[in-house]
């Protein structure tokens, strides 16, 4: 009895093996691309551009790479109950994609906390993961995050993760720049929300600051479901603030945060990160309280707006209003270019799997991509260190000023 | 009650006077330490008295059949929907002078009817049939309501109305409009009273002294009391127990229904997970108060106002929740039926 249990198991166990190794050798076969955004919630407009910039690379190329057709699966990783991200929704996409023997490459995430849970486990399975949207530091960089970062996201060594955005390591300081010379404050107040992208852009904020001999006058972590901040507003103002940076996102009731601000009657700058440079945020904050007259709201971006991108990324926004009747959100582009350079890897990998494409991906250099030209580092980051600062008018939100400079050179 | 209305109809347009009449003021860093305090402990007083108002439903739900309604927090997020509808839907936004006075004590009105009826029904479908069943049961059947509250809030938020950015994002937050300014109302040195913490004001005392009375001094008042003591006697002596607590979930609500009217005018922003905060720092607030005792709600909710505003100040924002629950176990211990409670009973 025993034996012949054995002899099923290892004859089932050898099936699945030829079953789910055999797809990916043969020419001819389908190669699937699936990507793990926040769909559900207020980043849905946000999300849903970028995922059309995707379908748009896949496309471009009549939806095939080297005689492989192309799939493509665009999953949610929020949850209703949440209305934003949700570990257990990531953790069980992670999860279907690995188990799926075609999938070739994870695209995502738009969270820097969700690639927190899909990291490692797709770094065990050994399957790449493009970030369209993380900025968190410690993700990929050694010695900027938590000591233990990006150790804990990479069990095997290996790196297996890339991002198309630049870090907040260069955001927060950005950020800290333009208030210190543009705004000219002197004093400022800094927010975050608690997460692991609020809390380390207002950290590298806090360390730029008290480098450039600003003087950071609070520190404080909110409450993302508080009804209202109001009490914290008069804090802000008694210690006489010159200005207020926000680290969090929409999600997280940054547009809360500026109301009470306002209706507080502090008006100062409030300078917040990429997590805010969506319509979403603009409709939750109401178009009164982010007038200059209000004291103005500056967003810094790890990138151009759309209507600033030159080349192919300028050739794209071209396509996208004419394939979808508006202007692509902030991130479109950066889904479409981080799926452009998985194709690309998927091209130029000898053979069709997963490790192959890994080593791909790590190999890209010099890639001309819709975000100019950029190679890949040997932490996975990308050499792009163009940033932009942009402020809202009547509604809408507006270009200001280009950061950064040109991509370093890869090593 | 002629010059109830007489007084009303002064004040709101006071309340309503639009951003143009009164130059703002700006942050100048210069609140003494004392204009600190009393800034926050207006702050406190003005969020406390809206927990306060929410407090009331659960209490006296609590005191007439021994449930905790934990769908009531949710009954007020689907209140903040209809009153977001309503706005939207007749342009409220626009309207100024007595239209809009008029208009916004209709809001008012309009939703607590709303918030009163929906409580008359949740208790009529899921915890009247329950009335003989076990309280654990009913406590389940409070907390299978407030999913399904909560989803209907979801989407609520989907429909494709300008109130709701055309429905694109169900889940997101919603732009309450600014129907009563921010501006100061009344100034002391740098310590602003706004016209939101007026119309607080204003909302919340009448309702706790017109429930005060009802409670007292009326017929119904005193069968509320009389099916709180003991249900059995009070059918025996010929009161139609049903049909006060049916009126005593349709009281309840409707306070829930200002409370949430109020709550969005003063805050801006609604969204369908709102109820679960309103509704917790309201349950706090009664037990912290005693649960059951209406004076005990009023003053547990305002407690709790002022400890968040304080902890915001003097401790830090991140420990806020931390000092409010370690405050709540510390009555607890010392005084578990609460501040006011005046006797011990059995506890859901």
């Amino acid at each position: 009895m025993i034996r012949r249990t054995a002899a099923i198991v290892s004859a089932i166990s050898l099936a699945a093996f030829l079953a789910g190794a055999a797809p990916l050798a043969q020419q001819g076969k389908t190669l699937k691309i699936v990507s793990s955004l926040p769909r559900t919630g207020s980043a849905n407009a946000q999300t849903t551009s970028m995922v059309n910039g995707i379908r748009m690379a896949i496309e471009e190329r009549g939806g095939q790479v080297d005689g492989f057709a192309i799939a493509y699966e665009d999953m949610d990783d929020a949850s209703p109950q949440k209305g934003n991200w949700d570990p257990q929704v990531e953790a069980a996409n992670a999860k279907k994609a690995i188990a799926d023997a075609e999938v070739i490459g994870y695209v995502g995430t738009y969270n820097s906390g969700a690639a927190k849970v899909s990291m490692p486990m797709l770094n065990k399975a050994g399957l790449v993961m493009i970030s369209p949207g993380n900025t968190h530091t410690g993700l990929t960089k050694p010695g900027m995050g938590e000591p233990n970062e990006p150790a804990v996201y990479r069990p095997t060594g290996k790196i297996t993760y890339f991002r198309v955005v630049p870090a907040d390591d260069i955001q927060g300081a950005v950020a800290c720049e333009f208030m210190r010379t543009d705004l000219g404050a002197k004093k400022v107040f800094v927010l975050h929300d608690r997460e692991l992208y609020g809390k380390g852009i207002a950290d590298v904020f806090r360390k730029s600051a008290d480098a450039s001999g600003m003087q950071v006058v609070g520190f404080e972590g909110i409450d993302p479901k508080a009804s209202n901040y109001r009490s914290l507003v008069t804090k802000i103002r008694a210690a006489g603030a010159e200005a207020v940076f926000f680290g969090g996102t929409t999600q997280t009731n940054a547009a809360q945060v500026l109301k009470d601000l306002r209706a507080g009657g502090a008006k100062v700058p409030f300078v917040s990160p990429d997590g805010t440079f969506e319509r979403a945020f603009i409709e939750a904050a109401g178009k009164d309280n982010v007038t200059k007259e209000q004291g103005g709201v500056y967003i810094t971006f790890g990138g151009l707006p759309s209507d600033q991108l030159t080349g192919l990324g300028a050739d794209f926004v071209k396509r996208y209003k004419a394939k979808h009747g508006e202007l692509p959100e902030a991130y479109a582009v950066y889904g479409y270019e981080a799926a452009r350079v998985l194709l690309d890897a998927i091209d130029r990998a000898e053979a069709k799997d997963r490790a192959s494409v890994i080593a791909a991906v790590a190999a890209t250099r010099d890639f001309t991509g819709a975000l100019g030209t950029w190679s890949f580092d040997a932490n996975g980051d990308t050499t792009n260190r163009m940033m932009s600062v942009n402020t809202i008018e009547n509604g809408e939100f507006k270009f200001v000023k280009a950061v950064g400079g040109a991509p370093s050179k890869a090593e | 009650m002629q010059r109830a209305i007489a007084a009303a109809e002064h004040l709101v347009p006071c309340i309503l006077a639009r951003a143009e009449a009164v130059p703002g003021f700006a942050a100048d860093g210069m609140l003494s330490a004392q204009e600190v305090f009393s800034q926050q402990l207006v702050t406190g007083l003005s969020n406390g008295m809206i927990i306060a108002l929410i407090a009331i439903g659960y209490t006296m739900v609590y005191g007439i059949i021994e449930l905790i309604n934990f769908a009531h927090g949710d009954l007020c997020m689907l209140g903040a929907y209809f009153a977001l509808t309503a706005a939207g839907a007749l342009g409220m936004e626009a309207w100024s002078g007595a239209g809009g006075a008029a208009g916004l004590v209709a809001l008012l009105v309009a939703t607590a009817c709303f918030c009163g009826a929906l409580n008359w029904s949740i208790n009529r479908l899921a915890y009247r049939p329950l009335r003989k069943a076990s309280k654990l049961s009913l406590l389940v059947s409070a907390i299978g309501a407030s999913f399904v509250l909560v989803n209907l809030g979801l989407f609520w938020g989907g429909l494709p109305m300008d109130a709701f950015a055309g429905g694109t994002s169900a889940a997101a937050p919603k732009s309450f409009p600014a129907l009563v300014s921010a501006l100061p109302a009344a100034q002391v040195g740098d310590v602003v009273f706004s016209r939101t913490d007026l119309l607080v004001l204003c909302v919340t005392v009448p309702l706790m002294v017109g429930l005060t009375v009802l409670v007292r001094f009326t017929r119904l008042g005193k069968a509320m009391r009389a099916v709180a003591q003991n249900p059995t006697a009070a059918a025996l002596m010929g009161i139609d127990v049903e049909r006060v607590i049916g009126a005593t979930f349709a009281i309840g609500g409707a306070l829930g229904g200002f409370a949430t009217v109020v709550y969005s005018l003063c805050n801006q922003t609604i969204s369908f997970q709102m109820g679960y905060r309103m509704g917790m720092d309201a349950f706090i607030a009664a037990v912290l108060g005693g649960i059951g005792n209406l004076p005990g709600a009023v003053l547990g909710g305002i407690l709790i106002g002022v400890t968040r505003s304080m902890s915001d100040q003097y401790v830090e924002a991140r420990w806020t929740n931390t000092v409010v629950f370690g405050i709540l176990i510390l009555i607890l211990v010392f005084r578990p039926s609460g501040l006011l409670g005046a006797r011990l009973r059995e506890k859901v």
